[in-house]
């Protein structure tokens, strides 16, 4: 029965993954973001069978600057009865299609699009929005009065330099080390080597971790997220309507979204976060209605996209979501538990936010459902439960997903 | 390390930030505490969200914090701390419960868990900032 515990959605059949479309990812396109847009959702609905003008839904990202009725306009969808969006940049990264799976489980829509379009280039600012074209910290101004005022007068300004502040507490409270991240940032670049879509395609070693230059200490320029142009596009539909489509089914399990505080806010993130196992809130609280509605367990978690804006998101997630103890999500890394293929819960097997693509993370669900349907590049064997979050230092969501073939 | 900038983004705020700004450049670091609960709160607010009053007190602060966190920053991205790069940025944690993004004070280096005060730093005519020192009674 669609019903939820705690928040936490259990969609029982009613919602699945019919369509993943990309566009090239690169520096620089010279694209607009519609029309990126355009080709991902046309690309995700021929990868489905499914007529575009059929699309009566469509989820996107706070930050997107792309209407829902320009996108309407621009493929000819006949009749648009659901429109969402999530807040927070990269903590939508899972729930955007967590709130397309809501949508068609619901009968809100029938068929829903979720999808993220991105331009940042700085020669084509298309808007005056601050998360396009260029970096927001450019368009601050001199004079602060938003919540940039807490920050940039301290000269911290760029995400980076917020999460080293972050992930520097975590190294102090667990002895987690800057090399741990530079473990997993490895193993991302591993598994891009192999992704003939992804952009950096050349392996590192920690060596090359240890000799890229410090952003933000303990942050180096290998544990970042690409900057890149790109669109990436997910077509959510009833279960039933899914398997009359092209592709295997990929079910969509349980979504949850979860409070949290925000990175451009240090005062309170400090003051509310459960990174530090202090308290449990956010994603550690909803953890356990994610697994229960689902009912599996981490352990039954075949594979894992974790949103990586910076690599020390993937041992605080993994903590948050049960996947190791608080605390242990560097040594967790260091066991090469996370390093396709050797690894017991592959992370990020496309090459995640370093190696394949930055597109607020929701170029995950691409490769959560490739790995379901036994289609990825990087294949783990026999993958039948995949695990997406959005950002950990986000208000954020996480989905669970099954695939059937 | 080298001298804090002579200039930096401004902090106009808007409501309750505001005061925040405008006490800090008569030279106190000031919190809003709730008249009702007594509970201090910072960013400031308009109303408490522990016990809902709206009546606020511009309390002066001990001060006195602990380092929670630390950062050494490599490119400034703003360009008022062009020349002070690489420079560190800190979170402190304040007696009075909450915390704050800052900086050492001019020529110091701070670690984590060390004791720490606020000293009003005056960057110019339109901005002083709460950055922190090395507490004196520390060693002790
Ligand atoms: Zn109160």
């Amino acid at each position: 029965m669609l019903d939820a515990k705690n928040g936490v959605v259990r969609f029982d059949r009613h919602a699945a993954i019919a369509g993943i479309g990309q566009t090239e990812f690169a520096k620089n396109m010279g694209r607009s973001e519609l029309d990126l847009a355009c080709e991902a959702v046309r690309s995700a609905c021929a990868d489905a069978g499914f007529d575009p003008r059929e699309i009566d839904g469509v989820a996107s990202f706070h930050i997107e600057q792309i209407d829902e009725i320009d996108l309407a306009f621009a493929l000819g969808f006949e009749r648009l009865r659901f429109m969402g969006r999530t807040p927070s940049g990269g903590g939508g990264a899972a729930s955007v299609v967590g709130l397309a799976a809501m949508a068609v489980a619901t009968g809100a829509a029938r068929a829903v699009v979720a999808f993220r379009a991105r331009n940042r280039s700085k020669t084509a600012a298309y808007g005056a929005d601050p998360n396009q074209g260029g970096r927001p910290w450019e368009k601050a101004g001199t004079t602060l009065s938003g919540y940039q005022q807490w920050h940039h007068p301290f000269g911290v300004a760029a995400p980076a330099q917020e999460m080293a502040l972050i992930a520097r507490r975590h190294m102090h409270v667990f002895g987690t080390r800057a090399e741990q991240f530079g473990m997993q940032a490895v193993a991302q670049r591993a598994h891009a080597a192999t992704n003939p879509n992804a952009i950096m395609r050349t392996p590192i070693t920690l060596d090359d971790w240890a000799s890229s230059r410090v952003i933000a200490d303990p942050i180096r320029l290998f544990d970042c997220s690409l900057e890149n142009d790109g669109a990436v596009a997910v077509l959510v539909t009833t279960r039933a309507r899914a398997a009359d489509l092209a592709q295997p089914l990929v079910e969509v399990l349980a979504h949850g979204q979860c409070d949290g505080p925000i990175h451009t806010d240090l005062a309170r993130f400090f003051a509310h976060t459960a990174l530090f196992g202090e308290r449990v809130n956010g994603a550690a609280a909803m953890s356990p209605d994610l697994f229960g509605v689902a009912d599996i367990a981490p352990s039954d978690v075949d594979v894992a996209m974790i949103f990586d804006h910076f690599t020390m998101a993937v041992p605080l997630s993994l903590e948050q979501y049960g996947f190791c103890e608080i605390g242990a999500g560097g040594p967790f890394i260091e066991s090469g538990a996370t390093h396709w293929p050797d690894g017991a819960l592959p992370v990020n097997t496309h090459g995640g936010s370093n190696g394949e693509a930055f597109v607020h993370g929701l170029n995950h669900i691409p490769e959560a459902v490739r790995q379901l349907r036994g289609t990825a590049v990087n294949q783990v064997e026999g993958a039948r439960h995949a695990f997406v979050c959005g950002s950990i230092t986000d208000p954020s969501g996480a989905l669970l997903l099954r695939g059937h073939r | 390390m080298t001298q804090f900038p002579a200039k930096v983004p401004i902090p106009v705020g808007s409501g309750d930030s505001a005061e925040f700004w405008s006490w800090l450049r008569s030279g106190e670091l000031r919190l809003q505490r709730c008249d009702a609960c007594k509970v201090v709160r910072h960013p400031p607010q308009p109303t408490c969200a522990s016990c809902g009053s709206t009546e606020r007190t511009w309390v002066r602060a001990s001060g006195r914090g602990e380092v929670w966190s630390s950062t050494t920053i490599f490119p400034p991205v703003l360009p008022e701390f062009a020349d002070a790069a690489p420079y560190q940025a800190l979170v402190v944690h304040l007696e009075e419960g909450v915390f704050m993004v800052t900086q050492p004070a001019p020529g110091l280096e701070l670690t984590i868990g060390e004791a720490v005060e606020v000293v009003v730093h005056v960057v110019n005519d339109d901005v002083a900032l709460p950055l922190v020192r090395r507490s004196p009674t520390a060693a002790s």
